[in-house]
């Protein structure tokens, strides 16, 4: 019983990371670049639904929303600011921003609101099922669930509509598409705007399911998802989601073997491993075309 | 609960040389010094405290303390005659600033004694100016044990400390648990990321192995974690009747709440790292609910001496109650001025210092004190247990 209960933890735990991983791996999809930055989106999601909670009396559907559309505006502007004119230079460079641009986020929110947690206030009613001995949480099974659904709706806009078309045009053959008429400056745009706001509503649902956030919690949580990412096979929308389960759970085993300060030791062990003997991922095609 | 800024000291004393001759441009404290070696009219004594930076609110809780102890005693006509005299420096929350006041106390204003600093980290930091220049440093509130002995091993012969150490909370959490709570199996997890919590750890299981009691499950956690499920299922499974948890309130308050909602409904208990009102936040009134902390004090603890505190501060900080801080800093005045009396003198740091190491059975706000052969006195925590979200006094257990 212990080892089913064992198992759900990881699923819950992993579904968070594949919440994160979603916007990750589209942004890297389309334009190639390893947003650095999404951790941060995510932080700036659960402050935004932290104050609409506890700040202006927001449900949490309406907060959920407020964070997403703050976000998106947010991953539109650091796309058009940082990242624009950077898109024919070489791959190191916008790295190296994405990584500056992580980093000054982090301490300019220091700065405005100081590094001291700030505890979710209660907007989700969370009830705890208890199943043959093995308790499963009600927020569990919706981020596991809102986790399902983003993933296939992501599927959705990717693969059948016209911005999508677009999406992958562009991921394609940034020049061709643009010869073909694809506007791609919106579509990258779209492209932030849709992966940050993903992030935000992970922030949101984190902040509900642990309680407690602060500046820097974007950290761990978007290395992780990183992980989670290339494990599936970056790029790779389905990819992203089972990548994270995996994660959860093999964290969680570490832990309930009794090792659980290699925890995270062992999430980035994974990232080499994948990295050195498959590093296109579980999903992974050899360079087929990538979102 | 003070983490130790072990760099930051090392930088201070570094630091030491240049600061000399940087402090003899400051200007001189308006409050004079008519004569040195405090053999005048009035007592000196230097406070050194965090009045602003991180950590303000702790110094300036100590400050209050102090005030009102001095008031007290200068109305009841002072110490051999003479009135006590308090001149105050700020070291900003910060080791390098720590050093610099100490300094400036022990060289221009020739204090006897020094009160100070709130954190531990602050309070190493002058210990070495302290000991060289024969200055007595009482530090309220430092309650890691390398305040007073050195990293040599060595006892620093004029620092002593008003607070208790840190382990010496897991032994009176070890006695509450096997005592008053009757426990016989107990769990303990702990932040793998501070001393403090190691130490409260092995003192903890070391006393309460020895009370007969048996620790069935020894985990632990990096400080920044979020998700504490899988290894509170292990521990579950282990079926203890009580989890220590020495650490912080930022994760403490989380492992809490994750716990009381996989079901685990036992008694939790932790250390003066608990007490902050955003541990309430983070885990929610009801699952703090039969949870216990030891501390140093509580304004709720019926005892005599305590209400008498209690009733004279709230009266000169209108109506405020007054916390573990503020007692803290009354109780280094009496502490020292004990020891002057006892010494049969106010300005020879020598005799006051071993006057106050020979300290025994002192009655103060914060506990009845003797102070041990490490310059830590040995005195009583309190316990106290949150009942719907505040702290409600419990018990007081002595060492």
């Amino acid at each position: 019983m212990e080892w089913i209960q064992q198992l759900i933890n990881g699923i819950s735990l992993g579904s968070i990371y594949a919440l994160i991983a979603l916007g990750y791996t589209m942004v890297y999809g389309i334009i190639k670049l390893i947003n650095f930055a999404h951790g941060e989106v995510f932080m700036i999601g659960a402050f935004v639904g932290f104050y609409a909670i506890a700040g202006w009396g927001l449900g949490f559907f309406p907060a959920l929303i407020l964070a997403m559309a703050v976000c998106a505006v947010f991953g539109v502007l650091i796309e058009r600011i940082a990242y624009r004119r950077l898109r024919n230079a070489s791959r190191i460079a916008a790295l190296i921003t994405a990584i500056g641009l992580s980093l000054l986020i982090q301490y300019v929110v220091i700065y405005v609101r100081g590094a001291q947690p700030e505890a979710y206030p209660d907007a989700l009613s969370n009830k705890t099922f208890d199943i043959f001995g093995v308790q499963i949480s009600s927020q569990s099974i919706l981020i596991l669930s809102v986790s399902i659904v983003l993933m296939i709706l992501l599927q959705f806009i990717v693969h059948r509509t016209k911005i999508g078309k677009a999406m992958r045009a562009v991921s394609h053959d940034m020049d061709a598409a643009r010869l073909m008429g694809i506007n791609v400056n919106t579509t990258i745009s779209a492209t932030f705007a849709i992966g940050s706001a993903l992030a935000g509503a992970a922030g949101v649902f984190f902040g509900v399911y642990y309680t407690k956030i602060e500046p820097l919690m974007g950290i761990i949580p978007g290395l992780k998802a990183f992980v989670a990412a290339v494990l599936g096979g970056i790029g790779i929308i389905p990819g992203a989601m089972v990548g994270g389960l995996v994660l959860g759970v093999v964290e969680t085993i570490v832990s309930a073997l009794g090792y659980s300060l290699w925890r995270d030791a062992a999430a980035f062990i994974i990232l080499i491993l994948i990295l050195l003997f498959r590093p296109s991922g579980i999903f992974g095609k050899n360079a087929r075309e990538k979102v | 609960m003070f983490r130790k800024k072990i760099t930051s000291v090392l930088m201070a004393s570094a630091l030491v040389a240049g600061v000399l001759a940087g402090c003899g441009g400051e200007k001189a404290g308006t409050e004079g010094s008519k004569d040195s070696g405090g053999g005048g009219d009035t007592i000196k004594i230097g406070a050194n405290l965090e009045l602003s930076g991180a950590v303000a609110s702790y110094g300036q809780g100590i400050a209050e303390g102090i005030d009102l102890a001095v008031e007290e005693i200068n109305n009841s006509g002072g110490v051999d005659g003479k009135k006590i005299e308090i001149i105050k420096v700020d070291n900003k929350s910060d080791a390098a600033e720590a050093t610099n006041a100490a300094i400036k106390l022990t060289n221009q204003d020739k204090v006897t004694a020094i009160i100070g600093a709130a954190t531990s980290g602050n309070s190493v930091a002058q210990a070495q100016i302290a000991n060289d220049n024969k200055t007595i440093l009482l530090s309220p509130s430092g309650t890691s044990p390398n305040v007073t002995v050195g990293t040599n091993g060595k006892v620093n012969e004029f620092v002593f400390r008003t607070s208790f150490i840190d382990p010496f909370q897991g032994t009176v959490a070890a006695n509450f648990a096997a005592g008053d709570l009757n426990i016989k199996n107990a769990a303990i997890y702990a932040d793998n990321a501070s001393d403090y919590a190691k130490g409260l750890a092995a003192s903890f299981k070391e006393t309460f192995e020895a009370a007969g009691g048996k620790i069935v499950s020894e985990e632990s956690y990096v400080a920044k974690d979020t998700d504490f499920r899988s290894i509170l299922t292990r521990i579950k499974s282990a079926n203890p009747e009580f989890i220590f948890i020495p650490g912080y309130y930022e994760e403490v308050g989380l492992i809490i709440k994750q716990a009381r909602e996989m079901g685990i409904t036992v008694p939790f208990m932790g250390a003066d790292g608990w007490d902050s009102p955003i541990l309430v936040d983070l885990a929610g009134a009801e699952a703090l609910n039969n949870t216990f902390l030891t501390n140093h004090y509580s304004a709720q603890d019926p005892d005599e001496t305590i209400q008498k505190f209690v009733t004279s501060f709230s009266k000169k900080y209108s109506g405020k109650s007054p916390d573990a801080f503020n007692a803290l800093g009354y109780d280094s005045v009496y502490f020292l001025v004990d020891a002057m009396k006892r010494a049969g003198d106010t300005s020879d740091a020598t005799k006051i210092k071993d006057a106050l190491a020979e300290t025994k059975d002192l009655s103060l706000v914060t506990g009845v004190v003797t102070v041990d052969e490490f310059h830590n006195p040995i005195k009583s925590a309190t316990v106290l247990e949150h009942k719907d979200g505040k702290q409600v006094f419990k018990s007081k257990v002595n060492p």
